[in-house]
């Protein structure tokens, strides 16, 4: 079955919608050119096809794909959808279309475009979240962990479990600044909310002495005789820096400041997405 | 003195400490407790020498009654001392954890006053963070050597990993440098831990819930290059270790001049780096890749090539084992083949499942063509393009650095010369080899 070539289909941004975008093309024996978003700059170019999101629709295909092809090709259509990967709706609907016609096989079919392309985005999707379990810095204000990082998968469902089995006493925040999103945990409650900007406190005299003692213990630790910056950037990329502690100056390294926020950072949005 | 002078000196005193793995063990944070780990380990941060920091890697104390020639903190070394009490310890990694600056706590210990007192004090510090905390992140603790058995199984209790530093790969090595140690002294806290993982892993069978001893296994590491034990030596010696003590680990640490000392090479000698990569390669070769000791280095190769990684020696030494055909070969075959790793072994072993697998195709599985096309087939047919001259092979089996220190070496056209032949030792052992 060709690509028509000015076939496009949009769907709504989430996974049901990208399974009805799966659901159609099979009703209508096509395949699409493009799946993006309604809001896509292309959008002059072709019209497109709207499909819309229906979820009878999106759970007979949900359901299919782990009869098919296994639960294992199912967790990683999941995962590939959470990467950063160019096309990935496009991708994970042949990657779908090559497991309806194959079988489990699907997942050792490692050789095949589609499904290289796709483990390699989950494989970055998972590198990313692993370092960021460890790259993550929280800054502690009025007894609240805070944190912030920038990836570019959106790892933050990846990243619940880990740090709620961790700090389960906690309350914490972290901030996903590429997507807006941010993961809020209390007591024993989390949920995945859009946070568009967060505005952090001035850091209070016992945040700025543990920051300046891993600093301490930061450049005391590394053997001058080794010293082998290569090795550093090649295990922990310059982006990450960015919100790591340790980079930063004593003066600098204080959040921005701005008004408004003083340190009620859970008080008001958790109690509300946690019903 | 306060915290940061404090957190400086025991810093500073533990940094020649190479172990900072937080791996081996699965759990979470216990109802009302702080903590987890994970099996595969989590880095936090790398330091400027590139090592990786999971832990807050700080001593116990720097005081030592011990005067070993090789360690800052020996006794006869005029250097500022000092020692936390169990609990500054317990809060300050309480804090860092909270943070997430590290994964846990990896406390050794100069000995202070005796081994028996300084192993309590880390016993305390620990009963504080498992006790009061009821923290259940990584505690990797130094078994003290000398120290009571009765101790070792408290310690054995609290942490999730536990090291004896062999330190010198061999009994006169240890009665010249460190007078005070003895082969006995460290392989006996070994032997006791490994007895009691064993007893324990017995236990947990009978009973569930039994409290695990040093679940994530012990390590040890030796210092290279203070001494002129041979690679060959301290690969057995490693090889022995893990056969018989079942060690999770062996670690390496290239000697770094911290004292003059006639026993000792100078103060300006550079650390043998290469060397201590060359013997981390074989490890990984020993550990995941199914090679044997003596099938690396044997009585008349003592060192390493310093020009090609272990497994591409081997592999050249052993060209009758070649070409592998990688649509048919078992996957301990593959993993023989220069260029081919554990992952990629296993995704061809996956991937040959649904098709023939061509040269192209390997690529995309990650295997580095460039070496490993002198050794496998694809269905019988060689890579295409494949330039069988001296100097091509050279290029692709060695690494550029190696391929610089070749070339400065040698000074000669490339095409003399030839992969098989042993090579001089003299870049390995001497100034050529920083950089590694």
């Amino acid at each position: 079955m060709p690509n028509q070539s000015d076939l496009i289909y949009r769907y709504d941004g989430s996974f049901d919608g990208l399974l009805c975008c799966v659901f159609e093309s099979y009703e209508k024996k096509e395949i699409p050119l493009d799946i993006l978003l309604p809001d896509a700059s292309q959008s002059q170019l072709f019209s497109g096809k709207v499909i819309p999101t229906d979820l009878p629709k999106a759970s007979r295909v949900l359901a299919s794909i782990p009869q098919k092809m296994g639960t294992s090709a199912l967790d990683f259509v999941r995962h590939a959808f959470l990467t950063c990967l160019a096309q990935k709706e496009l991708y994970i609907l042949l990657f779908l279309r090559l497991g309806y016609r194959y079988g489990p096989s699907v997942m050792n079919m490692l050789t095949n475009d589609v499904v290289n392309t796709l483990f390699k985005a989950v494989k970055h999707l998972n590198r990313e979240s692993h370092l960021l379990k460890g790259f993550l810095r929280f800054s502690i204000f009025n007894n609240v962990l805070v944190g912030e990082i920038a990836p570019k998968n959106y790892v933050l469902p990846l990243l619940v479990q880990h740090f709620c089995e961790r700090y389960p006493e906690e309350r914490f925040l972290i901030h996903d600044k590429t997507h807006g999103m941010g993961l809020v945990y209390q007591p024993y409650h989390s949920a995945v909310i859009p946070i568009g900007t967060l505005e952090m406190p001035e850091a209070d005299e016992e945040e700025q002495m543990f920051r300046e003692l891993w600093r301490l213990f930061y450049d005391t630790i590394a053997i001058q005789g080794r010293y082998n910056p290569e090795c550093r950037m090649s295990h922990m990329p310059k982006r990450y820096w960015k919100y790591m502690t340790e980079f930063g100056s004593p003066q600098k390294n204080s959040p921005p400041k701005l008004s408004g926020f003083s340190g009620k950072l859970l008080s008001i949005p958790v109690r509300e997405n946690l019903t | 003195m306060d915290a940061f002078e404090k957190l400086k000196i025991l810093t500073d005193a533990a940094k020649y400490d190479v172990a900072c793995t937080s791996s081996g063990v699965d759990k979470k944070a216990a109802p009302g407790g702080i903590g987890s780990a994970a099996a595969c380990g989590i880095c936090h941060s790398f330091s400027a020498d590139g090592r990786c920091i999971s832990l807050l890697k700080v001593l116990m104390t720097n005081i030592c009654v011990y005067d070993c020639k090789y360690c800052v903190n020996r006794r006869s070394n005029d250097t500022p001392r000092t020692s936390f009490t169990p609990r500054e310890l317990a809060e300050l990694t309480i804090n860092f954890y909270r943070r997430n600056y590290i994964e846990g706590l990896f406390l050794s210990s100069g000995v202070l006053k005796n081994p028996d007192y300084t192993c309590e004090q880390i016993i305390e510090a620990l009963r504080i963070l498992r006790g009061e905390y009821r923290f259940s992140g990584y505690i990797h603790a130094k078994a003290i050597p000398g120290a009571d058995s009765m101790l070792i199984a408290q310690l054995g209790m609290l942490a999730d990993r536990m090291s004896v530093n062999i330190e010198l790969p061999s009994q006169s090595s240890l009665q010249l440098l460190a007078p005070d140690k003895s082969k006995h002294s460290i392989l006996a806290p070994m032997g006791y831990i490994q007895n009691r993982i064993q007893e324990n892993s017995r236990d947990i069978v009978k009973y569930r819930h039994s409290p695990k001893f040093v679940p994530a296994g012990q390590s040890t590491q030796m210092i290279i290059g203070a001494t002129p034990d041979t690679d060959f030596q301290i690969l057995n010696l490693t090889e022995g270790l893990y056969r018989k003590y079942k060690l999770k680990r062996v670690f390496f640490s290239a000697y770094m001049p911290v004292a003059e000392n006639s026993l000792l090479p100078s103060l300006d000698t550079k650390p043998p780096l290469l060397r201590e990569h060359r013997l981390y390669q074989a490890d990984w070769l020993l550990r995941f890749y199914g090679f044997a000791a003596n099938e690396l280095l044997d009585q008349e190769h003592q060192s390493f090539n310093p020009y090609v990684d272990p497994k591409c020696n081997w592999a050249l030494n052993h060209m009758d084992f070649f070409p592998v055909d990688v649509n048919r070969a078992p996957y301990d075959h593959l993993l023989r083949v220069p260029g081919i790793g554990v992952t990629s072994a296993m995704r061809i072993v996956a991937a040959r499942r649904t098709t023939a697998l061509q040269f192209d195709g390997l690529k995309k599985l990650g295997v580095v063509l460039k070496r490993a096309q002198y050794f496998i087939t694809c269905s019988g047919k060689t890579a295409e393009g494949k330039k069988n001259t001296q100097t091509a092979m050279l290029r692709s089996l060695l690494s550029e650095k190696t391929l610089d220190l070749y070339h400065s070496h040698f000074s000669l056209p490339a095409q003399q010369l030839s992969l098989f032949d042993q090579p001089s030792p003299l870049p390995y052992h001497g100034r050529l080899s920083q950089n590694a």
